[in-house]
This record gives C-alpha cells, structure tokens and sequence, in this order.
C-alpha cells in the first residue's frame, strides 16, 4: 500500500500521457481512414493511386520507425523540431489509419447495390448518396473493427518511451528501477492499461448499439444487457415482421 | 406502329415531337449475352404502358436503362425531346456524363422489386431527404407533402416507423411515395409486387391504380399482374428475346394474343399465377 501512495501520482501522469497519445492516434486515424477509405471506392483512378500508396506504405512500415523519422530525422532535414508527442501521435495515427482506411473501404462496399441504385432514382449527388446512405449504413460494420483498432492503438503507445516520452510504460520502468519493486511496478501498469482498455471498449460498444438502433438492428434504449454483442446466428436480423 | 417500318427520319422527327421516350435501335450486350436486340419502341406522355415477357427477355434492363442504372451498348435513348444515353458533343454525341445525366435524371422515378428503402433512415426521412437536398424543397414543406403521400399510400399512421418494423407491402408503399415524392414525369415500376406475400399485393397495387387514376404520370411497369396491365395500361408490350414480340392494346393482347410466343407466355403465367 505505501508502494501505492507514493507511485500512483506518477502513474496517473503516465496513464495521462498513454491517453493523449492514444486518442490523438485515434483522431488522427479516424480521419485519415475515413478519406483516404472513401477515396478507395470512387471511380477517379487517381484517388485510388493515393489511396493504395497511402495504405500500403504505412501499412508496411512499422509505427516505431516512422516516429523515430520524425523525432529524429525531420529535424535534421527541415531544421523543424517536432514536440516528441506530436511526432508519436502522428507516427501512430498514420499507422492506424492505414488500417482504418481498409475497413472503411471494406464497409462501404458491403454496402448493397441496391441502395447505392435507389440513391440514383432518386438523383443524389456523389456526396449527398455517400453522406446521407452509404456511409451511415456502412458505420455499423466499421465500429467493431474500429474498436479492435483502437485497442491495439492504445497498446502500442507503449513504444513511445524509445523516444523519451514520459507514457505508462515508461513510468513503469523508472519505478521498477527506483525501487526493485518488479512485480508491483509492472502489476500496476498492468492494470491501468487494462483499465484504459475497458474503457475504451465500453465507448465503442455504445456506439455500436446506437448504430445498430438507427438501422432497426437493435431496439431501442435497452440497458447493459445490450452492451453484449448483438446476436446474429440464429436469429432474424433486420427482417420485417 | 412496328418499329421495323419505321424509317430513320421520321424517328427523328419523333424525337423533337410529341414522344416522352424514345429508344432508338438500342442494344444492350453484357458480354455476350445480347438481352436488347436493335430495339425500337416510344412512350408518348401520360401513358402507360406494361411490359411483359419472360424473364430474361429485356424488360427490367430497359427500366434500368432509362434510370440511368445501365449504359447502352448502341443506339440512344431519348427522353422528352433530349438525348439521355448521350449527351451532344460537337456535331454528334458523346455518352452522357454525370452532370449532364443529374441535370436530367430528376424526370424519373423508379420502384424497386425489393423495394430498397434507406435502414438509417424512418419512414419520413426516406420520402423527404430527396426533395429536400434534391430538389431544394424546404423542409416543412417536404414535410408536409410526404405525410399527404403517406396518407395516399394508406400508411398515414407509420410516418415516425423504421422501414424494419414494416410488412414488405407497406415498405413497398413508402418507395411508392418516396418515388412521387420526387414529382417524376415518368415513374418506372419494376416488378414491384414480385417479393411480396400474395395477400400483400392487392394494397400496392390498388395505391398504383389509384396514382394512375389520379396523375398522369407516364408509366412503364414490369409486372406479372395481368390484371393490373389490363386496367391501368393504354399498352402492352410483349418482349421476347431483347425485342418486342408483339403489342397492342391490353384487351387484345390479352383476349387475342396474335404472335405464337405471347399465347405460351400468357398461358404459362395465367396456369402459374
């Protein structure tokens, strides 16, 4: 316990940073997933190009090298200096995001034909066919991947103490190197990181359900019980009465 | 009027004159498959006009043809006076682009074998969204006017429903109105009774006869309800192998079919339905 009551306040200033870090990544990410994923579907040659450069290049290159180029490499070639943490949430969400971009891309064609045709009669423009049908419908299929995403995004926060960055982890080791205490040291972090993550996962869940409401998948309101994963074998989803 | 007596000039005539729809020597190919075989055929305003035939005969591609769901592999396709299939370019034509196609498409509608209402979206959202981001429509007004077509199509009640918790009859109403939302000049109906339960099809099609009755929407329907091709259609077409078989009016067609294929397609659907 008076382990406890001397680290926690450190730990809790490394669980800060692991959070900034990772909802940075994850804005990032989202957003970067969600152009470059759209991108993908459209009939514009060129916007595919990027959109296969993009995933493929961050795709293939691991997270800690790109955010070693920036920490250490772009100043050396533009004289910037970027804020370490700066640099990590761009590494990690161009990383992310490469993932992102193909479950985007992998949602929205899941999306029926059928739809994308009555959005046609209907004389939609490109935009308002993806604002208005396609992307809403496709949100519900994105969210559990989102949420895997996010979970690994948050984890691999952890490689940011190989630029000096001050994260869970990072505290985690000056502590056990402090005190020997190895066990607790670790066992502490352990247990944040876990906790980050449940959070994490009960956010995500939420909007799952709320997803799955809009496209009468799920009834409405609903207590924890429907936090569960919706059933799907065996049961009639989406079938009218 | 048979389209194979008629001469090249006077279809051009035709074009600028009184015709809504006009296809003009339109072939459709997917691959190899050809399923519109030089097909000539015109619609004038404010009728209606059923197409029939067995399946794979060409019915629904010409539907989606004129929805702009498909390209034509040859010939053109003509709606009220202007070229559809392509747009002019220089002294000829070019295939349509999507802005000149968005310019123009807004004359038709169309509803859908299975109906394809938006699942994000309520009942209200899916027959106002169009107007309103479409059309410009403001949005009390295409309020207003989407809870008149709902009261019209009998589902005054489900304004505020989710499309899931409808039968498909009354889905199938609400992409009725969501189609005459849109004001269309030409409402294309493809098969639009064909994925419903039996005892379902009588209200969707007593809604069409009632919008037939009451507009004078110009009409192409797809359907197996000869019943329904006899009261509300000035015209039947019988297709047969991408082309037309036989036409005529619907007492004829249907008391006293003359081409040898539309006799066995009528007595294979009156035996089966």
């Amino acid at each position: 316990m008076e382990f406890l009551e001397q680290q926690l306040p450190r730990y809790v200033d490394g669980a800060w940073i692991t959070l900034q870090l990772t909802v940075g990544g994850a804005a990032l990410a989202f957003v970067l997933a969600m152009v470059v994923g759209v991108l993908g579907t459209t009939r514009f040659w060129w916007a595919r190009a990027i959109t296969t450069v993009y995933v493929e290049t961050f795709r293939g290159i691991a997270a800690l090298v790109v955010m070693f180029w920036f920490v250490f490499a772009f100043p050396d070639l533009t004289g910037f200096e970027l804020d370490p943490i700066f640099a990590a949430i761009l590494a990690l969400g161009l990383n992310v995001g490469a993932y992102g971009a193909e479950v985007v891309r992998a949602a929205i064609n899941a999306v029926p034909k059928a739809q994308v045709e009555a959005t046609v009669a209907l004389n939609f423009s490109w935009f308002q066919r993806v604002r208005l049908v396609v992307l809403p419908q496709a949100w519900a299929q994105m969210l559990p991947t989102f949420g895997n995403l996010i979970i690994e995004l948050m984890k691999a926060t952890a490689v940011v103490y190989l630029v000096g960055i001050v994260d869970l982890t990072s505290v985690a080791q000056q502590i056990r190197s402090a005190t020997g205490e190895t066990f607790l040291a670790f066992g502490v972090a352990f247990v944040l990181y876990y906790l980050l993550a449940q959070v994490l996962i009960f956010g995500m869940r939420l909007l799952e359900r709320r997803a799955n409401q809009k496209l009468g998948r799920a009834p409405a309101g609903g207590g924890l019980l429907s936090l569960l994963r919706p059933p799907t074998v065996g049961t009639q989803v989406g079938v009218a009465k | 009027m048979s389209p194979s007596d008629t001469p090249d000039n006077d279809l051009h005539q035709g074009v600028a004159g009184e015709d809504l729809i006009v296809f003009d020597q339109v072939v459709k190919r997917f691959g190899d498959l050809t399923v519109l075989d030089h097909l000539d055929f015109r619609v004038a305003p404010g009728e209606r006009v059923t197409l029939i035939g067995p399946s794979g005969s060409g019915k629904t591609t010409i539907l989606r043809l004129l929805m702009t769901l498909e390209k034509v592999t040859e010939g053109m396709v003509w709606v009220g006076g202007e070229p559809f299939s392509h747009m002019p370019r220089g002294s000829g034509f070019a295939p349509a682009s999507e802005s000149y196609l968005r310019a123009r498409r807004k004359r038709l509608g169309m509803v859908f074998q299975q109906f394809n209402l938006f699942p994000n979206m309520t009942v209200r959202k899916n027959v106002t969204e169009a107007p309103v981001h479409v059309l410009g429509t403001p949005r009390d007004e295409a309020n207003a006017r989407a809870e008149e077509l709902l009261e019209l199509v009998g589902l005054g009640d489900k304004v505020d429903a989710h499309p899931t918790q409808l039968s498909g009859g009354q889905q199938q109403r609400v992409a009725i109105a969501r189609s005459l939302a849109m004001q269309p000049e030409i409402l294309l109906l493809d098969e639009v009774t064909s994925a419903l339960d039996p005892e379902l099809v009588a209200g969707v099609l007593d809604v069409l006869r009632e919008v037939a009755e009451t507009t004078d929407i110009t009409m192409l329907c797809v359907t197996h309800e000869m019943s329904f091709a006899r009261d509300v259609s000035h015209r039947v077409l019988m297709f047969d192998k991408g082309r037309i078989a036989e036409e005529g009016h619907p007492d004829q067609i249907f008391n006293d079919p003359q081409h040898e294929r539309t006799q066995a397609f009528l007595k294979s659907v009156l035996e089966n339905g």
